[in-house]
C-alpha cells in the first residue's frame, strides 16, 4: 500500500487536511510551510522537512518556503525533529569554514587552517608561528615584516602572491586561496617595501 | 497455626504470627526494588498484595492511559517516586496529529492530593503545561528530582517557578524537550546560598541564557555533577564554568566554539589552549556531549579527557573524517558513542579499531534524502562487528547494506540486546547479491539470544518475519517499515513472540486476517501501533469486541475522505490494554471503537 505523502505539490488540501502544529496555532492551518536546511559543511544538498516542522520553524522563526524538490514520506526516516532542526547554521550563508592550505618553505608537507576562526591578522600570525614553530615578526607597512627571516604570503583571486596584512581582514578573508610561508632571500626581497 | 509461638516483639507487645509474616516479607521486599518482580510478588494472594502496595515507592506506568491516577493513588499509598510515559513512540515522527492527548494535568491534579511526599518525578512523552510545573513546585515540598523526555508544553516560565520553589532540587533534567520561550530568566530564580543540585540539563532549551547567573549559580552548586548547557553559551564561557565546576563526571558543551555575537577577546589559538587546560583538569570527567555548531578547530582541545571518557555524544557535530579520527584514536575505554554518519566507513573502522569496550553504538544521519549509496555501509558495519565484540546496543541509519555485514554482527557480537537497523532506502535489497535482507535479520534474531528490542528495514519477505517468530523467543519491542509481503509476516510475529510488549508498524501490507491471529497476545502487551497497513475499521471493531481490557484506537489523517464514509481502510490503529474504560479526554478526530 502506497504511504501517504501528506505534501503532494501544488495540491491543497486545506480544507479537510489535519495539520500539524501546536494546540491553538492557526497559521498552520493557512499554509503549507516546507523548510530547506542545507548542511554546514557539504556542498550543500537540502534535506526537507515536512509541515510537522512548522512548530519547530515558526518558533525559530528561519524556515523558507520553497517547493519540494521530491515528495518525502512523512516521519521517514524515524529521526526525532529536535535532531533535524539541529542542523541548521544559524547563519545565512551555506559555507562554514574558509580552509586554505599553508605552505613553508622547507617544510615537507603543508597544512590547512580554517580562516572563519581567526579574529584578524595578528590571530592568524600568532596560530601560523605556534604551528610552524617559528617566529614572523612584525608587520610594519612600509618595510613587511621585520625582525624575521620568515613572510607570510598568499596567493589571491587573480594568481598573484601578495604580502599578508596589506588589505582589510574581510578582504584578506575572501581573496585569499592559499598561504606560503617564504623563508631566506625572497622573503628579504619582500619585505623591502616594494 | 497455635504451635506458632509469638517470639518477637514490638513495643512490648507480642506480635500476632500473621503481623511476623508481614514484617518477615517486608524485609524480603526491600531487595526486590524491580516493578516486574513485585508485580509478581502482588499477584499471590490478597495480604501479599496489600504489603507489596504499602511498601512500593516508586511506580513506573508505561501508558498514561492503561490506569487512572485515582486507581494508583488508591493502591499504593507511599509513593516517592512517579515515572510516567504517554504517546507511543511513533509521535516523534509526525505520525501522531497534536492533541492527541497524554496530558500530564490530570495526574498532577491527583498526585499532588495523594502523595505530598513526593520527591522524583520523571515524565517521557507528555504534555507539560507552566500550570502543571507550578502544582508540581507548589505542593511537593521535598521535591528532589524532575526529568522530562520528549515532552512539550511549558516554557522558561515553567522551570522558573521549579527552579525558585524547590528548594530541595537535585536533579533538574530536560532531554529533547520543546520548551517554549516566555523571556523568563529561569536561571536567576534559584535562590541564593548553596544549592543541593547534583544535575541540571538544558541543552533542549532554545532560549539565551543569563550566563552571569549561571556562572554565579554553579558556583554555589558544590555538589553539582552533571552539566549540559544550551547552545547559547559559548566556548569561552564553557571554559569559565569548567574551571568553576572541576568536579564535574558528565559535561554538555554548548556552542563549541565562539559565539558571534559575543565578544570573545582571545585569540583563537589562546582560547584553544585554555580550553585544554581545563578539559585536564577535569579529572572526573566520563562523559561527554553537545559539541553544537561546532569549530573544528577547537576539537583537539578535547584530547586531554579522552583517555577517562566513557561516554562522547559527537551526533550534533558536524566534523570530517580525520578529525574524527584523531578524537576516537585517544578513547579507549568508551562505552557508549553516538555520531553521526559523516565520520564514514573510514571513521567506523577507526572506533572499531580502539573502542574495545564499547557496548552502545548509535549513528545517525547528517542526510536524511533517500540515496543511492552513502558515507557509512556495510563495511562500516563489518569491521564494528569484527572490532567492538561487546556490543549490546547498536543503531544505524545508512543508505545500503548487505545480509553478510549483518550476519558478522549476529555471529561477533552474540551480547547484543538492541538490534536496530534502519536502511534510509525503503525496500532496499543486499547491494552486493540483490537479495532481500532477510537472512540478515534471521541471523540477528537466531543468534543473538539476549536480544529484546529489534527494528528492521531494507527489502524484506514475509521469511523475514517467520525468523523472528521463530527465534525471537526474548523480543519486547519490535518496529517495522515498509517490510513483509502478506498478513503471514504478521502473523508470524504475533504466534511466535510471547514476550512481545511493543510491537509498531507503517506502512507494511498486514491486514484483518493477521490482526485477528494475535487476539491472544494483546492484553499482554502493553501497545500495538499499525499506520498506514492494511486494516479495517470492520477488523479492528472485531477486536475491541473481542477483547476486553483493550483499547482500540482509530484516526484517518483525511477525515473527510476521498473514498468517503466507504473507506474502510484505517490510516491509524493504536490499540493499547488499559484497566479504564476509554479515556474522556480523546480529541474529535479519534475513533475509540
Amino acid at each position: 500500500m502506497e504511504s501517504i505523502n501528506i505534501q503532494e505539490e501544488g495540491l491543497n488540501l486545506k480544507a479537510t487536511e489535519l495539520r500539524l502544529g501546536l494546540p491553538g496555532r492557526d497559521e498552520t492551518e493557512k499554509e503549507t510551510i516546507f523548510s530547506f536546511k542545507n548542511n554546514k559543511r557539504a556542498a550543500p544538498k537540502s534535506t526537507e522537512d515536512n509541515e510537522s516542522e512548522a512548530n519547530s520553524d515558526a518558533k525559530h522563526g528561519d524556515h523558507e518556503a520553497a517547493p519540494a524538490a521530491k515528495a518525502q514520506i512523512v516521519g521517514w526516516p524515524p529521526i526525532r525533529s529536535y535532531r533535524k532542526n539541529n542542523f541548521p547554521p544559524k547563519k545565512a550563508e551555506a559555507e562554514f569554514g574558509i580552509y586554505v592550505k599553508v605552505s613553508m618553505d622547507g617544510a615537507p608537507y603543508l597544512r590547512k587552517i580554517d580562516l572563519k576562526v581567526y579574529n584578524g591578522y595578528a590571530d592568524l600570525l600568532r596560530a601560523l608561528e605556534s604551528m610552524f614553530k617559528l617566529s614572523i615578526g612584525y608587520y610594519s607597512e612600509r618595510e613587511g615584516y621585520k625582525g624575521s627571516e620568515y613572510a607570510p604570503t598568499y596567493e589571491d583571486k587573480d594568481g598573484d602572491w601578495m604580502l599578508v596584512g596589506d588589505v582589510p581582514w574581510d578582504m584578506f578573508m575572501s581573496s585569499c586561496k592559499r598561504l606560503r610561508i617564504m623563508k631566506g632571500s625572497e622573503a628579504r626581497g619582500l619585505g623591502c617595501g616594494v | 497455626m497455635s504451635d506458632l509461638t509469638p517470639t518477637t516483639l514490638r513495643n512490648n507487645v507480642p506480635l500476632s504470627p500473621d503481623e511476623v509474616l508481614e514484617i518477615a516479607l517486608e524485609s524480603v521486599l526491600e531487595f526486590l526494588p524491580c516493578q516486574r518482580d513485585r508485580n509478581a510478588f502482588s499477584l499471590v494472594n490478597k495480604s501479599w498484595n496489600r504489603i507489596e502496595a504499602e511498601t512500593r515507592f516508586e511506580v513506573v506506568i508505561g501508558n498514561c492511559y492503561s490506569i487512572s491516577p485515582q486507581r494508583v493513588v488508591n493502591r499504593f499509598k507511599a509513593i516517592k517516586s512517579v515515572v510516567l510515559k504517554g504517546k507511543p513512540r511513533f509521535a516523534d515522527f509526525s505520525l501522531l496529529p497534536p492533541d492527541w492527548g497524554a496530558r500530564f494535568s490530570p495526574w498532577v491534579v491527583v498526585l499532588s492530593g495523594a502523595y505530598r511526599g513526593l520527591e522524583k518525578l520523571c515524565l517521557k512523552r507528555m504534555y507539560v503545561s507552566n500550570d502543571d510545573l507550578v502544582v508540581v513546585a507548589n505542593t511537593f515540598v521535598g521535591f528532589k528530582e524532575i526529568r522530562l523526555v520528549c515532552c512539550e508544553g511549558f516554557g522558561t516560565s515553567g522551570l522558573a517557578v521549579l527552579a525558585g520553589k524547590c528548594r530541595q532540587l537535585r536533579v533538574l533534567e530536560l532531554i529533547e524537550d520543546e520548551v517554549a520561550d516566555d523571556e523568563e530568566d529561569w536561571i536567576s530564580f534559584f535562590p541564593g546560598g548553596a544549592t543541593c543540585l547534583e544535575s541540571l540539563m538544558f541543552d533542549c532549551v532554545e532560549c539565551p541564557l543569563n550566563f552571569n547567573a549561571l556562572e554565579k549559580l554553579v558556583a554555589r552548586s558544590p555538589s553539582l555533577k552533571k552539566l549540559r548547557v544550551n547552545r547559547y553559551v559559548s566556548l569561552g564561557q564553557l571554559r569559565h564554568l569548567m574551571i568553576i565546576a572541576p568536579q564535574l563526571t558528565h559535561l554538555g558543551t554548548g556552542s563549541y566554539g565562539p559565539l558571534e555575537d559575543l565578544e570573545d577577546p582571545l585569540p583563537a589559538n589562546e582560547l584553544r589552549d585554555h580550553v585544554s587546560s581545563a578539559f585536564a583538569a577535569s579529572k572526573s570527567l566520563v562523559c561527554l556531549s553537545g559539541f553544537r555548531e561546532i569549530v573544528p578547530y577547537f576539537l583537539p582541545a578535547v584530547y586531554p579527557v579522552c583517555a577517562n571518557l566513557t561516554s562522547l555524544n559527537l551526533s550534533y557535530a558536524n566534523i570530517l573524517v580525520e578529525e574524527f579520527k584523531q578524537v576516537i584514536s585517544h578513547c579507549h575505554k568508551l562505552q557508549i558513542l553516538w555520531v553521526l554518519d559523516l565520520i564514514s566507513d573510514g571513521g567506523l573502522v577507526a572506533v572499531a579499531a580502539t573502542c574495545k569496550d564499547l557496548q552502545e553504538l548509535r549513528v545517525f544521519p547528517m542526510d536524511t534524502i533517500e540515496d543511492n549509496a552513502g558515507p557509512v555501509s556495510d563495511v562500516g558495519l563489518h569491521a564494528i562487528a569484527e572490532g567492538c565484540k561487546k556490543l549490546q546496543s547498536i543503531l544505524f541509519f545508512c543508505q545500503q547494506m548487505t545480509n553478510a555485514a549483518v550476519i558478522s554482527m549476529s555471529i561477533n557480537c552474540p551480547d547484543l540486546i538492541v538490534f536496530r537497523l534502519c536502511i534510509i532506502g525503503r525496500y532496499r535489497p543486499d547491494h552486493s547479491t540483490g537479495e532481500p535482507m532477510d537472512e540478515g535479520f534471521g541471523a540477528i534474531v537466531k543468534n543473538c539470544k539476549k536480544l529484546t528490542r529489534l527494528a528492521v528495514s531494507g527489502l524484506l519477505t514475509d521469511r523475514a518475519f517467520s525468523y523472528i517468530g521463530q527465534y525471537g523467543k526474548l523480543l519486547r519491542t519490535l518496529s517495522v517499515a515498509f517490510a513483509g509481503d502478506s498478513d503471514m509476516g504478521l502473523t508470524y510475529v504475533l504466534e511466535g513472540c510471547p514476550k512481545l510488549e511493543k510491537l509498531e508498524i507503517r506502512d507494511s501490507p498486514f491486514g484483518d486476517i493477521a490482526l485477528r491471529s494475535g487476539m491472544h497476545q494483546y492484553h499482554n502487551m502493553r501497545f500495538l501501533w499499525m499506520s498506514t497497513c492494511k486494516v479495517t475499521r470492520q477488523g479492528c471493531r472485531e477486536i475491541a469486541r473481542q477483547i476486553p481490557g483493550v483499547i482500540v484506537e482509530i484516526f484517518n489523517w483525511n477525515q473527510v475522505g476521498e473514498e468517503g464514509e466507504n473507506s474502510d481502510l484505517v490510516d491509524t490503529l493504536y490499540m493499547y490494554r488499559s484497566l479504564e474504560g476509554p479515556r474522556a479526554d480523546a480529541p474529535r478526530f479519534v475513533n475509540i471503537l
